[in-house]
């Protein structure tokens, strides 16, 4: 394992037409690091997520993916390099079965007659083993968060990228959910950017976050250090 | 008794056309929200060309298979080199763009071909009762469709087609390129359209001979439900029996307007066709 950065940003801009979105944000995750992407709603957090894989074109800066310049790739090459995205919602297919939504999932890989990861995330959420041959749309809102999850697993990636996996679960399964990123670091050195509106439960499962205010680096630093911190919290954070 | 047969038979088999032809709009449709108006003109094309071949080889088949392929093959192009760039300006204005292009492709056969009549000959006999060429319309309709179920259900690249119809930046979250889907879908369509065209064809090709076919096969694939591929084999069939049984019993000149009746019919009872999908979709 190399010391470098496994994802590395460096100054990236964005624009959503007239209006810059993004204005020079940087930020390196390291190998199993778990990152945290706060701030309001606006702030550009989903913005950055969508411009790291491509939904959304860069004006300048580089996205570096294990030393490799991703910045111009099309999403669907951005995804076989190793960058896994759950976009807001989950983007479950609803009109495709579960083990349809995971397979999709997997597609692309050389290996993908290999039943191992499809029985590994099986395992992972017993709740969809249970309905893998029933319709997304059959699903309630914290099991279409696990296949959505479970979709971007099957891809076997570096760095996968949450975005508001929380948006409208109840506490109980958002806690599920944080427990599983930490769960899945550990047993398969995942590396997660988290994006989140839930400061405080993001800030308490990752190691490391970051503060974007109207598309800019307000404050970044070890997600302990940005708990305690008292300014922090009232100024961006909200609590 | 055996007059309803002959009915039925004959309406099945020249459902089979409709069907066919319904079969493309609904493909393309699904995947892009798109009605593709220049469906009949690229069928023109892939006739007109199985004719010239088959006039230089003698065979009808080596005919039928140029014909499938040019289908293929124009389909995949427009959608590349036509389609592609304007729908990412508008919705509407691609819709506008096949309708030239029918226009043009209509223009440019009469000029290659000619604007007189020309014959063109069945697969097979096709005298009497359920003749072996009404047989073979349905088996292969019925065979196409068939295939088309078990390639989008059951390989990887159904699998991929589907995701990119349904959810196109899922699917390339998931790795699927959509771009290359939607070529393959309009190939698809393409080749089936030209099917339908060497059905619905015979005995006389001139440059407008598939508009009522055309006609006929929008308004299955409307009667089906336009995103449902089963439904436009349906609707298909629905129209092809109501236009025989309405012009045996009734009178052919009547035919024509038993389709309108079928539509009308089957919408204010169910308003997105027989076999739609639920319209709730989320926002």
């Amino acid at each position: 394992m190399s010391t470098a950065p496994l994802l590395s940003v460096r100054g990236l801009t964005a624009h959503h037409g007239p209006v810059r979105a993004l204005t020079d944000v940087s930020l390196d995750v390291p190998h199993q690091g778990l990152c945290a992407v706060l701030g309001a709603n606006g702030a550009g957090k989903t913005t950055l997520l969508r411009t790291l894989t491509g939904l959304h074109p860069a004006t300048s800066g580089r996205v570096l993916l294990d030393d490799e310049d991703i910045t111009r790739l099309p999403t669907e090459k951005v995804i076989t390099r190793g960058l896994a995205h759950v976009p807001e919602g989950g983007g479950v297919i609803v009109e495709l079965t579960v083990e349809e939504n995971l397979r999709l999932g997997g597609l692309w890989r050389a290996d993908r007659r290999d039943r191992t990861t499809f029985d590994e995330v099986m395992a992972l959420f017993p709740p969809l083993a249970e309905r893998r041959s029933r319709t997304a749309s059959t699903l309630s809102g914290g099991e279409r968060q696990m296949l959505a999850i479970g979709r971007a697993l099957m891809a076997r990636p570096k760095v996968l990228l949450l975005d508001e996996p929380s948006l409208g679960l109840a506490p109980r399964v958002t806690r599920q959910i944080f427990t599983l990123l930490r769960d899945l670091r550990a047993r398969t050195g995942l590396t997660v950017v988290l994006v989140e509106q839930n400061a405080a439960g993001a800030l308490s499962v990752t190691d490391h976050g970051l503060v974007l205010d109207q598309g800019r680096v307000a404050t970044e630093g070890p997600s302990d250090g940005l708990l305690a911190d008292e300014r922090t919290r009232h100024a961006y954070l909200g609590f | 008794m055996t007059h309803f047969i002959n009915l039925t038979l004959n309406g099945l088999a020249s459902g089979a056309g409709y069907a066919a032809l319904a079969l493309s709009l609904v493909i393309i449709y699904q995947a892009t929200r798109l009605v593709n108006f220049a469906q009949p003109a690229l069928a023109l094309l892939s006739v007109y060309t199985a004719y010239t071949v088959t006039q230089l080889t003698g065979s009808y088949w080596v005919g039928f298979a140029a014909a499938l392929t040019v289908g293929l093959v124009v389909g995949a192009l427009v959608e590349r080199v036509i389609i592609r760039p304007i729908a990412r300006t508008s919705q509407l204005n691609a819709i506008i763009v096949t309708l030239g292009l029918l226009l043009v492709i209509q223009g440019v056969v009469g000029m290659v071909w000619g604007n007189e009549q020309h014959g063109f000959r069945y697969a097979f006999d096709y005298v009497g009762r359920f003749a072996p060429s009404d047989v073979f319309a349905l088996a292969s309709v019925g065979g196409v469709a068939l295939l088309l179920f078990l390639v989008y259900r059951f390989t990887p690249l159904g699998l991929r087609m589907r995701a990119a119809a349904f959810r196109p930046e899922a699917a390339r979250l998931s790795g699927v390129k959509v771009g290359l889907m939607l070529t393959v879908g309009w190939g698809i369509a393409s080749l089936i359209g030209a099917l339908a065209g060497m059905l619905a064809g015979p005995p006389f090709l001139s440059p407008n001979v598939f508009d009522v076919v055309f006609v006929f096969g929008i308004t299955a694939a409307v009667v089906g439900g336009l995103d449902n591929p089963f439904g436009a084999v349906v609707g298909g069939l629905l129209i092809g029996l109501g236009m025989s049984y309405v012009s045996g019993y009734v009178g052919p000149e009547l035919a024509t307007l038993s389709a309108l009746v079928i539509v009308v019919l089957v919408l204010s009872v169910r308003p997105d066709g027989i076999l739609s999908r639920p319209t709730a979709r989320k926002v």
